[in-house]
């Protein structure tokens, strides 16, 4: 068949060339500007290298930032991950009681991350939170605004309430696909509880466990609004996390050299960790399929 | 091992059952030998798989009880039965390798490894997977999983029964004449109770001492293979078992003779008194003979060659008819059809009549 050429054609991928340049692009190089320049303002800029990438790695605070930022989200995969196995494990598999579980469950998941920081701001509150003001009257020395202990505390049950339902929704989704057949052979094989979980349920679920994992590790790395809403990052840096440590230093301080170049940063391991999980997950998913089916 | 005793037993999927309908199971009393090699024989959701899993505990009947020998199981679950269920499609634990699938009910019962690993060998060469013991059972074809299916219901020595749920209907026809010789040595060796569920009859005839025929939810006939030609104590046991199925007739029966449509006399083998019902006399088509005069008129519509025989389609008085007659036999000047009187049998709605004498006895 003969082919037509016509340039013109080219004008029809310019719309999303457009959109992707403002989305996209143009901030992205925007900020990679701002890491090798240094600025004082009038839009003049002066190039200054790799010194931001040095100050930064350097940076005791960052450090810091980190530190507590690979804390909270191995915390938080280590109680959301078994919980939400948990909690599917346990929900009903049909009939109305399951339909009106998978919408309390998916409830947390609807509401705007501001509002969760702010109803967990006002929960946890000693003076006019039902939870602190509990806590108070139990006994229970508890005040998020001035323990760190309890701010963390706090911003991890946070995160735990609002995101588990979205790992146990995952694996649920991931034992409807089970068939009856299985549990039943396992019954006649006189399978213990453990067993029938370690060899039929736990294989059935992975891949949508893998999945959980990373979304969860990559949303709780880039956590910012929630705990923003309930301790601002306090008492003192305890619970300032990347993200807010990184709004703090361009926003604040202004100083956006170095925010620029930690942005980039944070922006390399994310993605890295991304692409390693990635690779993993279809390294599995081929050697599950190594052996062709035949049917 | 253990004689299987199913006492009133009925079971429906509704909560509150009014009418026989709602029964998927109907009431049946029936005793399984120990040691017998059954065939569940029915067409589909005639309530086989229904009631083989109430043998296993993977279903509660809603009435009557269950006994292995004298203890009653009915209440208990699957895993405390000891019995052993294979599948009408593989189930295989994908993560394992085929050596740990065999062995898995061995090691959840806690036997020593020294035991398992005999057992495991013994079954593979069964099974004629030695060589891929080793192997992940993930991705193996559909024939190998229904093999270590099979290998794994038969593993345990000690169990009450082994039931067959369809189970090779995924096998290839090689295969599974193979399969089914395996399984009547291991009867034979062993001697488990042995119930294995389908709708093919050859599979049903060649493999069971005993077959049982289900129709609507009912056991209709237990018996060996050969009362279950000769004498089917139902229409439907006439119609399921033969190639094709047995020929009926509506009739009038008084004594020795049954008076068809038309007036025509047929010749009985017994005295049956008067029946009174829907009544039908039944005849297998390899009971009916071709003949030149006496007998009923015969129309031939058809006539197919079918290897060993042919069969000739046709009808007698309006009803439809069929005969087997030998290979080669002409049939041009053979105008009408006659039957041996001792093998035709009564039906009074669908149920067979028993002759006076035969009652006697």
């Amino acid at each position: 068949m003969e082919k037509t050429w016509n340039n013109k054609a080219w004008f029809l991928v310019l719309p999303v060339l457009v959109v992707v340049a403002f989305s996209a692009v143009i901030p992205l190089m925007t900020v990679v500007n701002y890491a090798f320049n240094d600025t004082f303002g009038n839009n003049q800029f002066f190039w200054a290298g790799l010194e931001w990438f040095d100050e930064m790695v350097h940076s005791e605070r960052l450090h810091e930032a980190l530190g507590r930022q690979v804390l909270f989200s191995a915390i938080i995969l280590a109680i959301e991950v078994p919980l939400g196995i948990f909690v599917a494990l346990n929900m009903p598999k049909k009939g109305f009681w399951s339909s009106l579980v998978l919408v309390l469950m998916a409830l947390p998941l609807l509401i705007p991350f501001n509002v969760v920081g702010t109803i967990w701001q006002i929960f946890g509150r000693v003076d006019i939170g039902l939870l602190g003001g509990a806590l108070a009257a139990l006994g229970v020395d508890y005040n998020y605004t001035s323990d760190p202990l309890d701010a963390w505390v706090t911003v991890i049950v946070m995160d735990v309430w609002h995101w588990t339902s979205l790992v146990a929704l995952l694996c649920y989704a991931g034992l409807q696909s089970i068939p009856q057949a299985y549990y039943q052979a396992a019954r006649i094989d006189q399978a213990s509880r453990w067993a029938v979980f370690r060899h039929i349920e736990l294989p059935k679920m992975k891949g949508v466990l893998l999945i959980a994992v990373l979304l969860r590790f990559m949303d709780s790395f880039m956590i910012y609004t929630e705990p923003f809403v309930v301790t601002g990052g306090g008492p003192g840096n305890s619970t300032t996390f990347l993200s807010i440590d990184l709004v703090k230093m361009a926003v604040g301080q202004f100083d956006l050299g170095p925010a620029a170049a930690f942005s980039l940063m944070y922006f390399v391991v994310i993605m890295l960790v991304s692409w390693v999980f990635y690779t993993v997950m279809s390294n599995m998913d081929r050697a599950g399929s190594d052996i062709p089916e035949e049917l | 091992m253990a004689q299987i005793t199913l006492r009133n037993l009925a079971h429906s999927y509704y909560p509150n059952p009014q009418t026989d309908r709602d029964y998927a199971l109907k009431e049946m009393d029936h005793v399984w030998q120990d040691g017998g090699a059954y065939a569940l024989l029915g067409s589909s959701g005639c309530g086989k798989t229904t009631l083989l899993n109430i043998i296993s505990g993977l279903l509660k009947p809603s009435h009557g009880r269950v006994l292995f020998g004298d203890t009653d199981v009915t209440e208990q679950p699957t895993a405390a039965r000891n019995i052993a269920q294979v599948f009408q499609f593989p189930v295989v634990y994908d993560t394992m390798s085929v050596r740990d699938n065999l062995a898995f009910p061995l090691r959840n019962r806690g036997m020593d490894a020294a035991y398992i690993k005999a057992r495991v060998d013994q079954i593979a060469a069964m099974i004629g997977m030695e060589d891929m013991l080793a192997r992940k059972a993930q991705g193996l074809t559909a024939d190998a999983k229904q093999k270590i299916s099979l290998g794994r219901g038969m593993v345990r020595e000690d169990v009450n029964a082994i039931l067959f749920d369809e189970p090779l209907t995924v096998i290839d026809p090689h295969m599974k004449w193979e399969l089914r010789t395996q399984l009547k040595r291991l009867h034979r060796e062993f001697g488990h109770t042995m119930i294995y569920v389908t709708h093919d009859q050859t599979e049903a005839l060649t493999f069971a001492d005993r077959v049982v025929v289900m129709y609507e939810g009912r056991v209709v006939q237990m018996g060996t293979p050969e009362e279950l030609f000769e004498k089917p104590g139902h229409t439907f046991v006439g119609y399921f078992i033969g190639s094709p199925g047995m020929n009926f007739l509506p009739a009038q029966v008084q004594g020795r003779r049954a008076l068809l449509a038309g007036g025509a006399a047929v010749e009985l083998g017994g005295d049956y008194g008067a029946v009174s019902g829907q009544v039908q006399i039944g005849i297998r088509p390899e009971h009916a003979t071709l003949v030149a005069d006496g007998g009923l008129p015969f129309d031939v519509t058809r006539v197919e060659d079918v290897g060993r025989h042919r069969l000739v389609r046709g009808s007698v008085l309006g009803q439809p008819l069929n005969v087997v007659i030998p290979e080669g036999m002409a049939i041009d000047g053979l105008p009408r059809v006659a039957f041996a009187p001792d093998r035709v049998n009564v039906y009074a709605d669908d149920w067979r009549v028993a002759p006076a004498a035969e009652e006697a006895a």
